[in-house]
């Protein structure tokens, strides 16, 4: 494979991988693991 | 007394206290320079004609005291405190975490005998020769084995976010460190860079700007997400957020360097490319920004009482205020303007004293007293004074040097109707006199607020005593 065809993919890879990390995190907005996660600087309190 | 294989059952603070005090203590150094070398731009005599006390040695000594020193120490000591209650565990191997912190000082000692003796590299924040870049690359990395020991032991099942903004920027500055630093040694304390020409400056700008990404932004970013939850008492805004910003950062920060040399050598294409990853960077720069501030939604009446919280929220409001103008400053035709002129320094200075010292001074707040076995710091007054002397020396400060800048600019550019230059160089420099001296006015201002921080430090250290604080009982957590 030539170079830029492997600097475009991983360019495009990498963008839909954020995409995907965004769609995941707004989707479980509302889970308990991140209510759980929040909360932990509170535990010793 | 620890039996050994008994889960220990107390926090490592000890570091975490002496990091805090040298982050005090390097701050006033530093800020100290910083205010010389500002009086040296308005009265050049005060070199003294020695070539140790000149401009040049004294400039990187100043940022590197105030980035690596103030800001290193307080980086270390709050990530070393925050690692450790939010896994609920004790810091993985307290040996290397000792010497993480006298190898840090060395380090800086080194650096603040080294700089004035004119031993430097020429790269701008990496100035120290190579025997000194190895130590530090020594220390980082017992630094990423105690962090990430830490968190491997974890007693919780989430890594809180504040935990990867530290560890974001452990891993980041150890690459940036180790290659830029790359050198051939010609002497025990010379060498000559590992790349030539325009790849040279381009590996120093990869480095210079993502040392403001991931020293400046990301780690102090982690203070953000721990004290301000903290001190506002509620948690952070949105979790799903810090997550996006967490992650948008990462892939954005690494390729706004080239904004460093735009109409230079530097290839066309690369200069545009760094222009427009530095316009994304405005989007997960206030989408952080938003998360830390409206943390607060709800409990807004707090600012008006608490001065450790102002110092954290305005340390915000900076932060989006440079974050705006950088993106800004990265585009060709306003750096046309900018570039090379007091604007720079300026911009540098909004977010260092702004965002940067702000919430380290918050955060130290916050933590000095529960170190020492207090309640709160020795005078809370005096955080109050602290926080407007800090406050108006920062407007003034940059108030100057936004005017300086776009007036040297323009008087740079400025020319006749036959195509002469209408101003000498000399002319510009002649036109900034008031504008160094306000700016000197200011950057002494901040001085003495850290001043008035370093006393209330001492005050609350004597008065408390250190103590060993008990890690709580680990509760049932899925």
């Amino acid at each position: 494979m030539e170079i830029t065809t492997l600097r475009v993919l991983a360019t495009v890879v990498s963008f839909l991988v954020f995409v995907g990390i965004a769609v995941w995190a707004w989707r479980n907005r509302d889970s308990s693991g991140f209510k759980e996660a929040e909360s932990l600087p509170f535990i010793e309190d | 007394m620890q039996l050994e294989h008994a889960q220990p059952t107390t926090y490592n603070d000890k570091v975490v206290r002496q990091f805090s005090i040298m982050a005090v203590v390097w701050g006033v150094f530093g800020m100290l320079m910083g205010v010389i070398i500002a009086a040296q731009l308005v009265w050049p005599e005060l070199n003294l004609g020695l070539p140790w006390t000149s401009f040049g040695r004294l400039r990187p000594l100043h940022t590197n005291a105030v980035i690596f020193a103030f800001g290193g120490c307080a980086l270390f000591a709050t990530s070393l405190y925050v690692v450790q209650r939010t896994c609920q565990t004790r810091l993985f191997c307290g040996k290397l975490a000792s010497f993480m912190f006298w190898g840090w000082q060395a380090v800086i000692v080194a650096a603040a005998i080294s700089l004035p003796l004119g031993y430097t590299q020429g790269k701008e924040y990496a100035e120290l020769e190579w025997p000194i870049d190895i130590l530090i690359a020594i220390v980082w990395i017992s630094y990423a084995v105690v962090f990430f020991g830490t968190i491997a032991q974890r007693k919780v099942k989430h890594i809180y976010v504040a935990n990867w903004f530290y560890g974001a920027f452990i891993i980041a500055v150890a690459l940036l460190h180790i290659v830029n630093s790359a050198a051939i040694p010609a002497g025990y304390m010379k060498s000559y860079s590992a790349y030539a020409g325009v790849q040279d400056a381009m590996v120093q700008w990869w480095y210079g700007h993502n040392a403001v990404g991931f020293f400046l932004t990301a780690g102090f970013l982690g203070m953000m997400y721990y004290f301000v939850p903290k001190q506002a008492e509620r948690p952070v805004y949105s979790y799903s957020l810090s997550i996006v910003h967490f992650w948008a950062l990462i892939f954005t920060y690494m390729w706004a360097g080239p904004h460093h040399l735009h109409y230079t050598a530097l290839p066309d294409w690369t200069q545009s490319l760094g222009m427009v990853f530095s316009l994304i960077l405005l989007a997960p720069s206030w989408g952080g920004m938003i998360n830390g501030i409206m943390t607060l939604s709800g409990a807004w009446h707090k600012l008006r009482t608490d001065p450790i919280l102002r110092f954290l929220i305005v340390s915000l409001s900076f932060y989006g205020m440079s974050t705006f103008e950088g993106p800004m400053m990265a585009i060709k035709t306003v750096n046309a303007l900018s570039h090379y002129t007091d604007w720079t320094v300026g911009h540098v200075h909004s977010g260092a004293l702004g965002w940067v010292g702000l919430i380290s001074m918050g955060s130290l707040y916050y933590m000095i007293p529960r170190l020492f076995g207090q309640k709160q710091m020795y005078s809370v007054k005096a955080i109050e004074l602290h926080f407007w002397l800090a406050t108006i020396g920062i407007v003034l400060y940059i108030a100057a040097l936004w005017i300086s800048g776009v007036m040297e600019g323009l008087m740079w550019r400025a020319m006749n109707a036959d195509g002469t230059l209408a101003y000498t160089f000399v002319e510009s420099v002649k036109a900034k006199f008031p504008y160094y001296f306000t700016r000197l006015l200011g950057g002494s201002l901040y001085l003495s607020g850290m001043l008035v921080m370093l006393w209330n430090t001492y005050k609350t250290a004597t008065n408390g005593k250190p103590v060993v604080v008990n890690i709580p009982p680990v509760t049932a957590h899925a």
